[in-house]
């Protein structure tokens, strides 16, 4: 900057999240030979509208205001509070409601739009609103409250105008206690965004909310009672409604005043005319967001306002952006409804194809609407399922490359292909961010994972809907440069559990604010605090409720039971390789049945019991462990079960004694604690009828000795375990499988279990035979007496539980009333056993028993 | 949620109602408190703040959130919150305001939170009448 040259002054009318874009888009760009001046109307700083509902729920003006370091930048002034008045275009200087007069070299309109109010009769009386700005909420909520004290009951309210706001204002209303019913003069909901079939499904969704839908109905009056105030509403067919209170959704004018009266250029239906780099008539004044009319027409729609925005800002520095027309994408949560629409929503162009998935009884409706030749995406509808949206809205107008079908299957569908996408696709609509722009943030800006390439891109930072996609493109151009994708445990932690596993043990830190303080940071989370109190209790081997690691634990861990959806508890004795005497089966029985507990056998050939409260659980284990039995650990990320076949001792086919050694190796791990679950299978012969080559390690016996399969799992992806070794004899099988365990225990990832982490070890299974078999890392004896440990060290939990007064005062249910149950738990009959009521028993008052019975000592 | 008033007491009564003593707190493990039906979710910090908010997991609909893990979450501004996360679904909720910060893809649905005071070793909680 040189002495003679004054700063450009760029005037901005309107301060808006459309001109809290541009400033923030100037600033970035120009040098400090810019000022900036910010006229706006409302006496607050910009604030995200998007969000404003939020500040029904408790939100106060303060969270909804944007980054406010644009407007403490030096160059920048805010005149809140005060409009302009006129444009002397003449003069070049703006006139405010205050007679200040403001000189522009540039001026920038971001008037944005008003709510409109319809012209029927009543439209002004007071408990009419309409759904703008913050002071339209406050005094709508002030209103409510004050109207519900007058009137001394919960008041009905009607929202009049069923497109996206309204439903987003019907939402509020219920926020508010207020029962509230949309009235919309089209045939269906959001019929702007949504063709016929899909608002109808939406209306549907929202219905189940208790929220009544009218649709094809105009109102033509509002009535007042005596006081003055709205008492309820007249429709076209002549019919009446009550109500207490009104708001208007019924759509939004620009508001263009000013440069009418300025004489700009401006669109018959409201709008002051801008061309592709949003220059109006006068080429000093430019026009951006909702005010604007591009190719004849307004938005109401924030993510077109801040391309508009970035566009006059890279224009007023020399820059050659355009504008390329409306994106009238959306993505939206609706009274708690997805709803997205995208591209040619409505099939207009000619000969259009459309792919249909609905599920009217789930209430998803999902369109993809296709070129004649179903190859390319021209766009689509979403209503009760969104999450296909994001990856989907990038492809329109490029080939789909699969069976248009499969993308709208339920549970997401088909993933679509990120790594495919054009540099040229949009993947954030609101901030108008291509897919070539977030490669170019990880390999020109060196952003280093997907939060980085969203501060510094805008990608994924308003709406959210396209994070997974930035996400997915972020780690696949990270690859690419051959760097790793972070595998962070969680925000605290830098560290993967591995690379903390190895710290803890070098360190030897031993408890959890001195690894925290020495290689994390705050004070931890549900991720790396049960994770941490697993490696210390295999290093360590502290009782899981000493000092410390209590307060480490999951519920789960922390009172030695699995939670169950009601908050009660399930207790599940150990009965190593599935087999329980004749007495024990009776105690258990007996517990069952004195605690009124639901019993059911479990897939590891175990007995659980559910329905056991937390101050119970004492008492249940007194007699279990009285009888013999110790802790199942059903709970933890550690041993579950052994399960085995009848084995040589009984079957005819046997070849080995199955059960024995199931019961030899469960005595063995139990409580050994894990990256995730483990579980063993023990079959006696090659039938296999323990089903063991499901298992984390599956022992088939042999007329040579046992054969050992290791990485199977059941659940969500089976997997058949794979053979390790043949032919052991007992201490051979179990020596393996320590070492096995062992080095899964050191070596995995957070609830990593055996399968995946075999398939990415370094070789595979021939790896893991090197390493635990030849030894070709010299650490198998370090295992062994790694195993040797746990083994000389466990103790049954639950025993040590009940001798220490101490550790039973944490089932305690009440702080301050330690034996009372929670009154919250409501049960009914089923089968002749209990189970939690649903909510829907809970409401018609049909529970018929008030908790589990009442305990019983003996 | 918290701007619903019950019609026939327009004036809600604040009293402070004893809880436990102090000592009955650990740290960072949560209790569950009774105060007619309503259940209390007291937590105390590392720093030795004691935190309360409703007991409820209005995700799950159990009384659970006494049970769950005590954390923090830091945000990109700098600030770090003390957070209670969920033992059924792991949703987090700041302890300080009741506002969720992780609803794990659902809907935000916050919590109430209580002020706390500590007073000669007893701990209580403002409590307004319904």
């Amino acid at each position: 900057m040189t002495e003679t040259s004054p700063p450009h002054r760029v005037v901005v009318v309107g301060a808006s999240m459309v001109a809290h874009r541009f400033v923030e888009s100037l600033l970035a760009r120009a040098d400090t030979a810019t000022t900036v001046t910010v006229i706006g109307e409302e006496p607050h700083r910009p604030y995200d509208r998007v969000a404003l509902t939020s500040f029904l729920s408790g939100a106060t003006p303060d969270d909804l205001t944007l980054d406010r370091s644009v407007f403490d930048d030096h160059r920048v002034d805010l005149l809140a509070g005060d409009p302009v008045i006129r444009i002397d275009r003449g003069a070049a200087t703006v006139l405010t409601a205050s007679r200040a007069t403001v000189p522009y070299d540039t001026l920038v309109l971001a008037t944005g739009s008003s709510a409109a109010r319809p012209a029927v009769e009543g439209a002004d009386l007071p408990g009419c609103f309409v759904y703008r700005t913050i002071d339209d909420l406050s005094s709508l909520r002030e209103y409510v409250a004050e109207r519900e004290r007058q009137l001394g009951r919960p008041l009905t309210g009607k929202v009049i105008g069923g497109g996206l706001l309204g439903l987003e204002a019907v939402g509020a209303l219920q926020e508010l206690g207020v029962d509230g019913a949309v009235v919309h003069s089209g045939t269906h909901l959001m019929s702007a965004q949504l063709d016929r079939a899909g608002g109808d499904v939406l209306g549907r969704l929202i219905e189940r909310r208790d929220i009544t839908v009218r649709t094809s109905t105009r109102t033509t009056r509002i009535d007042a009672d005596r006081t003055g105030r709205v008492a309820g509403l007249e429709f076209h067919d002549g019919s009446r409604e009550p109500t207490d209170v009104v708001v208007f959704t019924v759509g939004v004018r620009p508001n263009d005043a000013l440069a009418r009266e300025a004489q700009l250029a401006c669109e018959s239906d409201g709008g002051v005319r801008i061309d592709d780099t949003c220059r109006t008539s006068d080429e000093r004044i430019l026009a951006i967001g909702e005010v604007a009319a591009f190719d004849g027409r307004c938005v109401g729609l924030v993510a077109p306002g801040y391309a508009m925005a970035e566009v006059a800002a890279d224009r007023l520095f020399g820059g050659s952006a355009t504008f390329p027309g409306y994106d009238d994408s959306a993505k939206l949560k609706l009274s708690g409804v997805d709803v997205a629409s995208f591209g040619d929503a409505l099939a207009t162009a000619p000969d259009a194809l459309d792919v249909v998935y609905t599920d009217p009884v789930g209430g998803v409706y999902k369109k993809l609407v296709l070129s004649d030749d179903a190859s390319t995406l021209l766009g689509g509808i979403f209503v009760g399922d969104a999450a296909s949206y994001g990856a989907l809205r990038p492809l329109v107008g490029r080939p789909l490359g699969a069976d248009p079908a499969a993308y709208l299957l339920p549970s997401g569908g088909m993933e679509a292909p990120a790594g495919e996408l054009p540099d040229e696709a949009i993947v954030c609509s609101c901030s108008s961010v291509t897919a070539g722009r977030i490669r170019s943030a990880v390999h020109e800006d060196g952003c280093a994972d997907a939060g980085e390439v969203k501060a510094c891109t805008k990608a994924g930072a308003t709406c959210g809907s396209c994070f997974a996609m930035v996400k997915k493109i972020t780690a696949q151009e990270l690859t690419a440069l051959g760097k790793s994708v972070s595998s962070a445990l969680c925000e605290h932690f830098d560290l993967s559990r591995r690379q903390l596993y190895d710290a803890i043990v070098v360190s030897r830190e031993t408890t959890f604010s001195g690894i925290l303080e020495r290689f994390g940071r705050g004070r931890g989370c549900d991720v790396c605090k049960p994770t941490i109190a697993s490696i210390l209790h295999g290093l360590v081997g502290e009782h899981v409720l000493d000092g410390e690691s209590a307060a480490l634990q999951d519920t789960n861990d922390h009172v030695m039971a699995n939670m169950q959806k009601d908050g009660s508890y399930s207790v599940v004795p150990r009965m190593p390789g599935g087999e329980v005497t004749p007495d024990g089966l009776v105690v258990i029985g007996e517990v069952a049945r004195d605690f009124g507990l639901y019993t059911k056998l479990t897939g590891g050939q175990r007995i659980d019991m559910f329905g056991a409260r937390l101050e119970q659980l004492p008492d249940i284990w007194r007699r279990l462990v009285e009888a013999g039995f110790e802790s199942g650990q059903a709970y933890g990320k550690s041993l579950r079960t052994v399960k085995s076949c009848v084995g040589s001792t009984w079957c005819r086919y046997g070849v080995l004694d199955a059960v024995g050694m199931a019961v030899r190796l469960e005595l063995r791990y139990r409580g050994l604690r894990s990256p995730h679950k483990l579980k063993l299978g023990v079959s006696g012969c090659a039938r296999e009828c323990a089903e063991a080559r499901s298992k984390d390690a599956g022992v088939i016996a042999t007329e040579n000795g046992w054969n050992l399969y290791v990485g199977g799992n059941g659940g969500f992806t089976p997997r058949h375990a794979q053979l390790l070794a043949e032919g052991l004899d007992d201490d051979a099988l179990i020596r393996t499988i320590d070492r096995y365990f062992m080095y899964y225990i050191r070596t995995a990832d957070r609830l990593q279990r055996t399968a995946p982490w075999l398939a990415d070890l370094d070789g595979g299974l021939d790896g893991l035979r090197e390493v635990i078999i030849d030894d070709s890392l010299g650490i198998a004896g370090d295992l062994d007496d790694a195993m040797a440990r746990h083994v000389d060290a466990y103790e049954d939990e639950w025993a040590a539980t009940l001798k220490d007064p101490d550790k039973l005062t944490r089932f305690h249910s009440f702080v301050n009333a330690p034996t009372t149950p929670d009154p919250s738990l409501a049960y009914v009959a089923e089968r002749g056993q209990v189970r939690p009521a649903s909510d829907e028993e809970r409401q018609s008052g049909s529970v018929m028993i008030a908790g589990t019975t009442l305990e019983v000592r003996q | 949620m918290t701007m619903v008033t019950n019609p026939t007491t327009p004036v809600r009564a604040a009293r402070w109602v004893r809880l436990c003593a102090f000592e009955q707190l650990s740290v960072e493990r949560g209790r569950a408190a009774l105060v007619g039906d309503t259940q209390i979710a007291l937590f105390l910090l590392a720093d030795g703040t004691v935190r309360a908010v409703s007991n409820y997991d209005p995700y799950s609909g159990a009384h659970v959130l006494s049970r769950g893990i005590v954390g923090t979450a830091a945000f990109a501004g700098g600030a770090v919150i003390p957070t209670i996360t969920s033992p059924l679904h792991k949703q987090s909720w700041d302890l300080r305001t009741g506002t969720v910060v992780e609803t794990h893809g659902h809907d935000e649905r916050h919590i109430t939170s209580f002020a706390v005071a500590v007073d000669d070793g007893q701990v209580f909680v403002k409590w307004e009448e319904a």
